[in-house]
């Protein structure tokens, strides 16, 4: 039996659920509302497990489910190495997100990262510590930034309402998903013309780490056939 | 690839030997903690040392980092209490996080030397001869380089404080550094948006343009947003860095050379880049304390751009030894670090040179492991 792990509820459920039944592969929830299972018919050795889409990276990183759906910013960003723990299969066509850095929009001076980074070094002269941006997508921004070159930041934690940290005081600046580009904007922020860090969309992993010994490989087999899609290459 | 327990008690066991020899130097022997406070590294370092070191927290203290390196901690040391001339001798682990996990030396032993002297050429000959002389049954192949020399170009070159400044402040992160020299050497266009604010400034202060923009949220000032404003309109006027300057720096960027061979070559261009002259009289003292010391610098390998990694406080005389194995990091490096002793001495500063091993690559060459 192998196990997909699809996000647990919302859209991004709905959408996942959309792209696998066009497929011919109809998922659902079962039990009542509020309980977190599922079920896939019309595949056999095939288990739907349902779970949050930011824990769905650690799960194929440790091979306890097989495949799963999720953001691929989230596996760029929660996993080291990302390639050698799981091969991204299929990008599913939605879930569209740019994961951007944003500054004030009053920063007239300030369009590109050799700007911020300028920026950066005359806040930090200015003010005593380094130009602050908040953001909960760490490793992204950090190997973005240091593969630009940009020194004189440091990073804040935020999981949530980013964009309202300039405005409290808790950071200058910052890094965070966004599809419209209006909650941004609605808080006087705007993007670097940089273009983004990353362009997000949900996608099916597979876990390198899972069983695909005997049976598993079988059931992957019969999946990528019935989905109309090339076997993922397991081999290491 | 990680090694048994009595393969580390071997690796241990190089590591007092290696100790042992630095210490009959007459260098004292210090220790240091494994937890540093994770201010003072990122203050240094900025964030890239997250993705390098292991982050803690300390419930009282804050932010703590397991020791990724022993030089922060021993000129602190030194900085704090130490009387001068001072040698230092310590040996123990760095703990280095790794983002691949395939990758081997998370933690490792290393045993380090430190000079703070003012005689600066005779001490960077002095450690390079200890390390070059320890390791000589190894084989190892030696690199070299000066980035004071680069660091004085910059200086000496005809252009703006502020790009100089600009300059100094990317010289260890060689892709940054070379698209401020193309800029500023004309060689690469400002954006379309500097432009368009460059013009936009023509005919309206700062603060007129930061108001139209929207609301000011943050920190970072309207004050802030019109110096930045200015120093872009003063870079604005600021004449390209001219074209046989640029050339010099762009060419001492690429120098490699034997060290005398080097030397005469640098020469030759000190007359077209005199603020370089005094660089070049430091590395010419330090040739001959090395050939003093027996170290044949007809043949030394000298790059100028050597050691210009990230992550560096090196700011002049830098060196490594490495096996004929590409695979296998360098087995020794070290270098001068002046700048770095200012800036945790708390007012005071002091010339430092020195340089680390790494026990278990050499027990690994000795065929020991």
């Amino acid at each position: 039996m192998i196990k997909i792990g699809v996000p647990s509820k919302g859209r991004l459920m709905e959408k996942t659920f959309d792209w696998f039944s066009a497929r011919g592969l109809s998922m659902a929830k079962t039990g009542n509302d509020r309980e977190y299972s599922g079920e896939i018919n019309g595949i056999d050795g095939v288990e739907l497990v349902m779970l949050s889409a930011g824990e769905i990276p650690r799960e194929l990183d440790a091979g306890r489910i097989h495949l799963g759906v999720t953001g691929s910013d989230l596996v760029r960003d929660k996993l080291a190495g990302w390639q050698t723990r799981v091969i991204d299969w299929q990008a599913l066509g939605f879930g569209h997100a740019d994961l951007v850095i944003a500054v004030p929009q009053a920063w007239v001076d300030v369009d590109t990262l050799d700007d911020l980074d300028a920026a950066a070094s005359a806040f930090r002269a200015r003010h005593g510590f380094r130009l602050r941006i908040a953001t909960k997508y760490h490793r992204l921004v950090r190997d973005y930034l240091t593969a630009n070159g940009v020194a004189d930041y440091a990073l804040t934690d935020s999981q949530g309402a980013t964009e309202g940290t300039v405005k409290n005081l808790t950071a200058e600046a910052i890094a965070d998903i966004t599809s419209s580009g209006e909650t941004l904007r609605a808080n006087h922020l705007k993007m670097l013309s940089d273009g983004p860090i990353h362009q997000s969309q949900a996608t099916l992993f597979v876990a390198r780490a899972a069983d695909w010994s005997g049976a598993g490989r079988a059931s992957l087999a019969e999946l990528a056939k019935r989905l109309g899609m090339p076997l993922p290459d397991l081999a290491d | 690839m990680s090694l048994t327990a009595s393969e580390k008690a071997g690796v241990r066991a190089v590591a007092e030997e290696l100790y042992a020899r630095f210490l009959a130097t007459g260098a004292a022997p210090v220790e240091t903690d494994i937890l540093q406070p994770a201010g003072t590294l990122l203050d240094l370092y900025g964030e890239d040392i997250r993705a390098r070191a292991y982050v803690t927290a300390d419930p009282g203290l804050g932010e703590m980092m397991l020791r990724p390196d022993f030089t922060v901690p021993v000129v602190q040391a030194h900085m704090r209490d130490g009387a001068e001339p001072a040698r230092y001798a310590y040996m123990g682990e760095v703990f280095r996080r790794q983002e691949d996990p395939q990758a081997r030396a998370r933690e490792y032993l290393q045993v380090g030397f430190e000079v703070f002297d003012r005689a600066a050429p005779a001490a960077d000959a002095e450690v390079f001869a200890l390390f070059s002389d320890i390791l000589a049954p190894l084989k190892l192949r030696p690199a070299t380089g000066d980035i004071g020399i680069l660091m004085a170009a910059v200086r000496g070159l005809s252009t703006s404080d502020r790009r100089k400044a600009a300059l100094l402040r990317h010289i260890w992160r060689p892709r940054r550094f070379r698209a401020l020299l193309d800029r500023f050497a004309g060689r690469a266009a400002p954006s379309p948006a500097r432009a368009a604010l460059l013009s936009r400034l023509k005919s309206d202060a700062p603060a007129a343009l930061v108001e139209a923009a929207g609301p000011l949220v943050g920190l970072r000032s309207a004050e802030d947003i019109a110096e930045r404003a200015t120093a872009l309109i003063e870079d604005a006027q600021t004449p390209p860095i001219a074209a046989p300057e640029a050339a010099l720096l762009y060419d001492l960027l690429n120098l490699q050379a034997p060290a005398l061979a080097a030397l005469a070559h640098l020469r030759g261009i000190a007359p077209m880049l005199p603020a370089i002259t005094p660089a070049i009289d430091t590395f010419a003292a330090r040739l001959e304390a090395l050939q003093a010391r027996g170290v044949d610098v007809a043949n030394l390998p000298f790059e100028a751009s050597h050691g210009r990694t990230t992550l560096e406080y090196y700011d002049g005389f830098v060196f490594t030894l490495t096996a004929g194995d590409a695979n296998l990091p360098a087995i020794a490096s070290g270098g001068r670090y002046d700048a770095l002793t200012a800036q945790l001495g708390q007012g005071g500063s002091i010339p430092a040179v020195g340089g680390i091993i790494r026990p278990e690559l050499v027990a690994r060459l000795r065929g020991d492991l």
